[in-house]
């Protein structure tokens, strides 16, 4: 099963499915760490949180007009957020998982969103 | 060198493509002389960048992908004691320390190796590969000095030959390059691009040729 490109009302809804219901999220943003070891004007950043429990109140998707790439922002029910950019596939996983991923111009993953009513395995 | 001299040989990394590319062809040489070889795999390299070329992974399949593909890679270097010790990749610098360097002591204890491969600790760029070469030689510098199997390790930091100069372990591994060809292609997810570039004719298929193909470069190392 391939990753979909990212078609917004599609993903909208999914995404708007969520919204109220305890959920755990894997989020991650990555530039490799070979980034700054292949080409030294280029800095290692990254990070990733994996089974974060939160419940956000609204999700919503922008970008992929002018930009290739989307973001999501998700406003938690404490007042708090999150958010992704630079995303541009996404799937529904085997397990009811909703998997966002962003890949640069060469294929690879640059970043991820990926909203689960269950753990993500560890 | 005489690949029939040792008794069992461990290759200890962390990330299931680790041992494709400069180690491979060494390994066979060793397997043809029905040496003992034993691969510990520290992650399912999860967190991997490369879903394929083009991608047909996510980052949840990415797990069980990583596995059969490190699986059918020993397949085909006649490994039969692959040792997969489910750590999430890019954590191991995390784990409480000692934890990883006591899981290599109960392997040296279990196996008895004359001989380990792995990473130069500090030429090895990759904090999971760092902390690989920490934990083994953290671990052998707790054995007697005479007990200790031989350390062959893989160094590929940009700083490499100007510190520690030429290899001094080279490996040629012509008569191997074709399975090492498999080998590669066995880690589907991550190779694409570099099979890609191995079959072409042109300079960047010339330059991983040589890269990879003729010969395996290694360092020696003794524990103060």
């Amino acid at each position: 099963m391939e990753m979909k490109k990212i078609v917004k009302q599609d993903v909208q809804k999914v995404l708007t499915g969520f919204e109220n219901t305890p959920v755990y999220l894997h989020v991650e943003i990555t530039s490799g760490m070979y980034a700054s070891h292949l080409d030294d004007n280029v800095f290692n950043a990254g990070t990733f949180l994996r089974n974060i429990q939160v419940e956000f109140i609204h999700a919503t998707i922008r970008g992929g007009n002018r930009s290739k790439e989307h973001r999501v922002g998700l406003k938690l029910d404490n007042g708090g957020w999150v958010y992704v950019l630079g995303l541009t596939h996404y799937i529904e996983g085997e397990n009811g998982e909703f998997i966002m991923h962003g890949f640069n111009a060469e294929g690879k993953l640059a970043s991820a969103l990926e909203i689960s009513t269950q753990p993500f395995f560890k | 060198m005489d690949f029939s001299q040792e008794n069992h040989v461990l290759v200890v990394f962390p990330h299931p493509d680790d041992e494709a590319f400069g180690v491979s062809g060494t390994i066979m040489k060793y397997r043809e002389k029905k040496v003992p070889v034993t691969y510990a795999c520290l992650t399912f390299g999860d967190m991997g960048r490369n879903l394929g070329y083009p991608p047909f992974a996510t980052r949840e399949s990415l797990h069980s992908i990583r596995k059969a593909e490190v699986e059918e890679s020993a397949r085909i270097m006649g490994i039969d004691d692959l040792r997969l010790l489910g750590f999430r990749d890019k954590t191991l610098e995390f784990e409480e320390h000692g934890k990883l360097k006591g899981v290599i002591t109960d392997l040296i204890e279990e196996l008895q190796p004359t001989r380990i491969i792995t990473f130069y600790p500090g030429y090895s760029v990759h904090p999971d590969h760092e902390a690989t070469a920490d934990a083994v030689i953290e671990s052998l510098a707790d054995m007697p000095k005479d007990k200790r199997p031989a350390l062959q390790l893989v160094a590929f930091d940009n700083r490499t030959f100007d510190d520690l100069g030429e290899p001094d372990i080279v490996i040629d591994i012509d008569g191997f390059t074709d399975r090492k060809l498999d080998v590669m292609a066995a880690h589907r997810s991550q190779t694409g691009k570099l099979l890609e570039d191995l079959a072409a004719d042109t300079q960047q298929g010339d330059d991983a040729r040589n890269r990879w193909m003729r010969y395996e470069n290694f360092y020696s190392y003794e524990i103060d």
